[in-house]
């Protein structure tokens, strides 16, 4: 399976021509002899993206069974190329939907939100890549908190329950949403997962996402934060290549930081790239491994989690908005 | 990936609203900035399409240009990247427009 998009292509790796202005994943371009550029997502019985709307004829060695995609840009392209594609009304109906794409998950995600509103918890979305440490920073905020604050855990992986044990074993509740080929979690999962995890009135919810640093932004799963890991061992550009994650985000978490003298990775560019993509993030450092730093940390799962417990809410005459 | 269930939600939702009657094309409005690659949506399509309502549908995705506005001064502008800085230098910067991710329209075959 494709590791960039999961659509099922064999080929092991994109290679993109960085002199290229828009690399294209799966596409091979073809430039025919009247100059149209095609851009085949395959070479086989699959949609057929064009990136300029021309009349042309399909005497290329291909063959497309069927089905077309057409990509429009509205901005201007220069070179005096105008973009219109003509659709020729045909005898058919065309019926105005309006709908937006994620509407489904949108909804299931507020109903979450509700759900969590009613009971005062905070529910927090844990993003990260893989092995950035997101399974050990909750291993030991679970074992430093578990006597202060009621703490359970939905767990996302692809497959295995390892980390799922792993967070048992450190003390919370915990259920483990398998997402099979999925590579983030959806609105519907956490609804699940919460069902059979009961979490108590006012506790904290931990929703550890699939280690994926691109798909899981764009899923709102009814959380009050996405919490970003980012561990030393990766860049300190890893926020700027990664914009819509970190953008999401509203606190980063620097993980790692006992390997510093080890690695090349500066924490005050990390903190400038992620202040970069967003002004409005909070950026700490910590180690899950050592306990460095992990204070910041829980005194903001403390700040954020008295915003929301009722009964806080209940004694303040006029909550903080 | 997540192209993947995004193309099985329009299928779903357009396959919905089409209550029976097959469906001829199919208009997307895809923001620049959405985080969605449009390729791979147009790739998936024909593949998730295949035994609905939908099945040999076109596809048509009109791509909208991510526009911004500046916090600091008030400034709106082109905005082709999340990481563009308003003229000003600012880069506290509200997105206005491209995470657009819609199915305007779809188009029906004649009722049997």
């Amino acid at each position: 399976m494709c590791g960039t998009c999961g659509c099922g292509s064999d080929e092991k790796a994109t290679v993109i021509d960085l002199k290229n202005e828009a690399p294209s994943h799966h596409s091979h371009e073809h430039v025919h002899a009247d100059g149209t550029r095609h851009s085949h997502p395959h070479d086989h019985d699959h949609a057929h993206s064009h990136d300029h709307s021309h009349d042309h004829g399909h005497d290329h060695g291909h063959s497309h069974s069927h089905g077309h995609a057409h990509l429009h840009h509205n901005h201007d392209h220069g070179a005096g190329r105008h973009h219109t594609h003509e659709h020729i009304e045909a005898d058919g109906d065309t019926v105005s939907l309006e709908a937006r794409i994620l509407a489904k998950n949108d909804a299931e995600a507020a109903s979450n939100r509700a759900w969590f509103a009613e009971r005062g918890i905070l529910a927090l979305n844990l993003v990260s890549s893989p092995g950035a440490g997101k399974t050990t920073l909750l291993e030991r905020t679970i074992r430093d908190l578990k006597d202060k604050v009621p703490l359970s855990v939905i767990e996302g992986d692809q497959a295995t329950t390892n980390d799922g044990m792993r967070i048992r074993a450190a003390g919370a509740p915990a259920v483990q949403v398998n997402t099979g080929v999925g590579c983030h979690l959806e609105a519907d999962m956490v609804a699940r997962g919460v069902q059979q995890l009961d979490p108590g009135q006012n506790s904290v919810v931990m929703i550890e996402n699939v280690g994926n640093l691109v798909c899981p932004a764009m899923f709102d799963l009814g959380e009050h934060a996405k919490v970003a890991i980012l561990s030393v061992t990766e860049g300190d550009d890893k926020p700027l290549k990664y914009p819509h994650m970190f953008r999401a985000a509203d606190l980063v978490l620097i993980n790692k930081i006992d390997l510093l003298p080890h690695v090349e990775f500066s924490v005050a560019e990390a903190v400038r790239h992620t202040l970069e993509v967003n002004p409005r993030a909070n950026a700490m450092t910590l180690s899950a491994r050592t306990g460095e730093g992990m204070d910041d940390w829980y005194a903001w799962i403390n700040t954020r989690r008295l915003a929301n417990n009722r009964d806080t809410i209940a004694n303040v005459s006029a909550p903080a908005p | 990936m997540h192209e993947l269930g995004i193309t099985q939600n329009i299928v779903a939702i357009v396959g919905d609203a089409a209550k029976g009657r097959r469906v001829r094309r199919v208009t997307l409005e895809v923001g620049a900035l959405s985080g969605v690659m449009a390729d791979a949506i147009a790739f998936c399509f024909d593949v998730v399409a295949q035994g609905t309502a939908l099945d040999g549908a076109e596809l048509d995705i009109r791509i909208i240009e991510g526009r911004a506005r500046c916090h600091a001064c008030g400034t709106e502008f082109v905005s082709p990247t999340l990481l563009t800085r308003c003229g000003c230098a600012s880069r506290d910067v509200e997105i206005v427009q491209g995470e657009e991710l819609n199915i305007k329209t779809m188009e029906l075959e004649e009722a049997a």
